[in-house]
């Protein structure tokens, strides 16, 4: 197709990505300045995923503030939003069309707070995500830079035992086993965003404007005391991280998403190193349970071939996974932007490389429409990816293993486990059960024993 | 209530006394409201997506695009060209030196790939404020390609999602009249406007008006068709559902070709039945009314008796009903009513002020009467009027479920048909089975009136 036109998009935009993250400070509620439908389209697709309220603000750009400026609407904007919610924090990101018309959201925050002396107002994180730069991914590493140059002022002393862990893009029970992990090595974690009960919560027993978790705006403050930042995916370069190491001089982890055995044993590695501990053993049990698996299931997995499809740094974990176990991963593809996701595809392969030579496919910015045609040609096994990818693989006749976001045709989005090695052993199993079945289902007989 | 309401929201709010509720509305969204609607892009998008053989590229970066790749329930009987999702993904290099150029080369690749009937081109945000001459560009390429290829108005900003109702009507009228039938049009034909064939619906209302003996010239937009849209000037009547997207394109047929519209609504017993007679009623043919009066009491007679059991069920039951359109939330008044549930709570994202006089009209004393709204708002009338069930979308859906109430949805991206008999019959079935399911015995309620 031509590269003036896009079909299917294996993206949504930067704000998408921004609004996730700021939902991981507690009590912030994101605000888009924007027109009204760039919240409304972000709050439908995040809530089909999350199955969660995500009351996203808009600052409802009408025409008269794309001649002069949306100053007046913003301000309406924030004097309503605290009215209604109260919040703790405003995360407030631009959209394709503030940027492009130059609206300087830094400027009016200072005039915001000048016109508001001796008021206690919220803290106004400022990312900026104008939605023809990147991705949703971009976005959400933007918001989460963004937090922490809000949140952090300065250094005072290492504390020990505090650690930031930067974890991207990850589902709720994700963050959750991140937070056991820290726990049982002794970390205080600072994790930005924790948005494992905002977007995961329990029933509730009366309405909350705004869901209870996320990692208060205090504690994010400190971070720049903390031992080391552990900042995972390979694909990203400039995070949060990045900015603390320059700025206070906190050293900086960059690990790969701990998604399959290596990537697993280098941030359990890296913890160990940090606080002086052996990996507990309920780790150390649960990564030889993952290899045990491993070693029944790869009769079943040797030479299938696999197309992956999604956010860079997942898809570079599940190549990981894929890469240890036998499986061929044919085509790896993005709708991200930037080239460091092919290094890392790379990176992670090195088996599957020697195994299959000449196999391996890496597309970035691409979408849907050619990852079809080339999954079309490469006739795989299995597909692995977000929902958008159902009807590929349905005329592929192949089975989907949905991981990621968003997960839209299926229920517990927010609870898939994709890191560590719990996580991997959840993607093993279905990864695993995937092709098992769909040998059974597509034999002339009928085996309930294979 | 007060306490939820924003001071500059005072007026959209309103309690029923008497049958009446003075309310504010056709507004622009408060700027931190949390608004559910959404934009003109939205607006155009959702009235032409339907439209099953035209490519619809979005031109501006790819969010717009993405957002609305396959995500309605709407189903066609031939072409799938609406489950593609087109754009032009512009590039911060597109926004400087402009888009135009990149424009014209993506729809000279989509028409020579998909050989569509026509193509919408739907102009974004920031399409308006770079000044890309997307008109230009879809004069030049339909004169080379010889297809129709419209510019949809949809800039996301410039007003409100019923203004992008209008561009899409300005679409379609742009279609409408550019075409002539090659066989004589059958005497009584209308075309049918605001229905949007999610599961199948607009199939069922063919059946309907087939079995009256009327014939359907062009669907608008549901399961819609480029040429028979382009012949649709040639009915004898246009039979316009939701009102509020489609009432402009009606007016503008009325006066450019003289074909006369009534409005009507699919769901529920009553609206349907109106909806059949209206038609029986503008034919002035004898024969057509008692077709009607017949299938009426057929349908009617055998669904009554599947409703009682509902009804004996779930009376005393209270609901909310905030949807899109003004059309639908009066429809659904009357259907719940039919199964025994009384509406405490009810609006719309873009009623006019004789939707809200009609919903008054219809509900009890105290009944709260929004426009507009927002989850601090629905979740604060929600609770303080007891409802059992919420009726609305998507952004609806975690309100309810979050409070322990049972939903429905009733918006566009919905799989199960709820227009004409059959749909109320579905309808029935799906507030039974929300209302009833055991899993509200493990929730708390939450039924004081203070905001956690």
């Amino acid at each position: 197709m031509s590269d003036a036109v896009t079909v299917n998009p294996c993206k949504v935009c930067s704000p998408l990505g921004a609004c996730v993250a700021f939902r991981g400070v507690a009590g912030c509620i994101p605000l888009i300045h924007g027109s009204q439908g760039c919240a409304t389209y972000i709050r439908r697709y995040t809530i089909s995923h999350f199955r969660e309220p995500m009351d996203i603000a808009s600052s409802s750009i009408s025409e008269d503030s794309t001649v002069f400026g949306g100053t007046a609407h913003f301000s309406t904007a924030l004097d309503n939003i605290i009215r209604q919610y109260a919040p703790a924090a405003i995360g407030i990101c631009t959209s394709c069309l503030s940027e492009t018309i130059g609206d300087d959201i830094a400027l009016f925050l200072n005039e915001y707070k000048a016109s508001h002396k001796g008021v206690a107002l919220p803290a106004l994180i400022r990312a900026s995500t104008p939605s023809y730069k990147g991705t949703h991914m971009d976005g959400f590493h933007a918001a989460v830079r963004a937090i922490l140059e809000c949140a952090v002022k300065e250094k005072t002393a290492t504390v020990e035992k505090q650690i930031v862990l930067l974890p991207g893009f990850v589902s709720p029970a994700d963050l959750r086993y991140f937070k056991e992990i820290l726990a049982d090595f002794g970390f205080q974690g600072i994790l930005v965003p924790d948005y494992s009960e905002t977007l995961d919560g329990p029933s509730w027993d009366e309405y909350h404007r705004l869901p209870e978790g996320g990692t208060p705006i205090e504690r994010i403050s400190s971070s720049a005391n903390s031992v080391a930042t552990l900042q995972l995916g390979r694909a990203l370069q400039g995070g949060g991280g990045d900015w603390l190491e320059e700025t206070f001089g906190t050293p900086c982890r960059r690990l790969g998403l701990p998604i399959g055995l290596r990537e697993s044993d280098a941030l359990f590695a890296a913890l160990a190193e940090l606080s002086g501990l052996p990996v507990p053993p309920r780790y150390a049990k649960e990564r030889g349970r993952l290899i045990d698996s491993f070693v029944d299931g790869h009769k079943y997995l040797f030479g299938k071939r696999a197309v992956v499809y999604g956010e860079e740094d997942l898809v570079i974990g599940i190549a990981a996974l894929l890469n240890e176990i036998g499986i061929n991963p044919v085509l790896c593809a993005t709708g991200g932007v930037g080239e460091t996701f092919r290094d890392g595809v790379l990176a992670v392969t090195g088996d599957a490389q020697r195994l299959f030579p000449g196999e391996l496919e890496v597309m970035h910015d691409t979408d849907h429409d050619t990852i079809f045609a080339r999954a079309e040609a490469l006739k795989p096994d299995i597909v692995i990816g977000n929902s958008k990818g159902y009807k590929m693989a349905r005329k592929l006749e192949a089975p989907l293993v949905r991981v990621g976001f968003p997960i839209h045709d299926r229920i517990g989005g927010q609870r898939q486990l994709h890191v560590g090695y719990r996580g991997t052993q959840n993607l093993f199993d279905l990864i695993c059960n995937a092709l098992m079945g769909a040998k059974q289902d597509k034999s002339p007989i009928a085996f309930m024993y294979v | 209530m007060s306490a939820a309401i924003l001071d500059k929201r005072r007026r959209q709010v309103a309690t029923v006394t008497d049958g009446k509720a003075a309310i504010d509305c056709a507004k622009p969204s408060l700027a931190g409201s949390v608004s559910q609607r959404a934009c003109v892009f939205c607006g155009s998008r959702v009235v032409l997506y339907p439209i099953v053989d035209a490519v619809h590229l979005v031109h501006g970066p790819a969010g717009c695009a993405a957002y609305t790749w396959d995500i309605r329930g709407t189903v066609s009987s031939g072409p799938e060209l609406h489950r593609l999702s087109f754009t032009t993904d512009l590039r911060e290099k597109d926004v400087i030196f402009g888009g135009a150029e990149k424009l014209e080369r993506a729809l000279r690749a989509l028409i020579a790939r998909y050989s569509p009937k026509a193509a919408f081109v739907y102009a974004t945000c920031i399409v308006g404020v770079i000044g890309d001459d997307v008109d230009g560009v879809c004069r030049k390429v339909s004169a080379e390609v010889g297809i129709p290829v419209i510019p949809v108005r949809s800039e996301g900003f410039r007003g409100t999602k019923k203004d992008g109702y209008a561009a899409a009507c300005d679409a379609l009228a742009e279609l409408i009249g550019t075409l002539e039938p090659t066989e004589p049009v059958p005497p009584y034909s209308i075309n049918i406007l605001g229905d949007f064939n999610l599961a199948g619906e607009l199939w069922i209302l063919e059946d309907y008006y087939r079995r009256m003996g009327v014939n359907i010239l062009a669907r608008i937009t549901g399961d819609g068709r480029v040429d028979d849209i382009r012949k649709a000037h040639h009915a004898k009547l246009n039979v316009v559902q939701c009102s509020g997207s489609m009432t402009y394109l009606a007016k503008h047929m009325k006066e450019t070709y003289g074909v006369p519209f009534k409005q009507v609504s699919y769901f529920g017993i009553e609206d349907m039945s109106a909806a059949l007679y209206d038609v029986a009623a503008f034919f002035k043919d004898p024969l057509l009314h008692e077709k009607a009066s017949e299938l009426v009491r057929d349908e009617v007679t055998r669904l009554l008796p599947m409703l009682d059991f509902y009804r004996e069920r779930l009376t005393g039951r209270k609901a909310v009903i905030y949807v899109g359109g003004a059309f639908k939330t009066i429809s659904l008044i009357k259907a719940l009513r039919l199964i025994g549930i009384e509406t405490v709570v009810c609006g719309s994202q873009t009623g006019r002020a004789e939707d809200y006089e009609t919903m008054a009209g219809l509900c009890n004393p105290g009944t709260i009467i929004v426009d507009d709204s927002n989850p601090v708002e629905l979740s604060t009338f929600a609770r303080e009027r007891g409802a059992d069930l919420f009726i609305g979308g998507v952004k609806e859906r975690p309100i309810a479920f979050k409070m322990g109430m049972a939903f429905c949805d009733h918006n566009h991206e919905r799989k199960l048909p709820l227009a004409g008999y059959a749909g109320m019959k579905n309808f029935a079935e799906e507030v039974y089975g929300s209302v009833m399911t055991p899993v509200w015995n493990y929730v708390r309620r939450d039924s004081n009136g203070g905001v956690a």
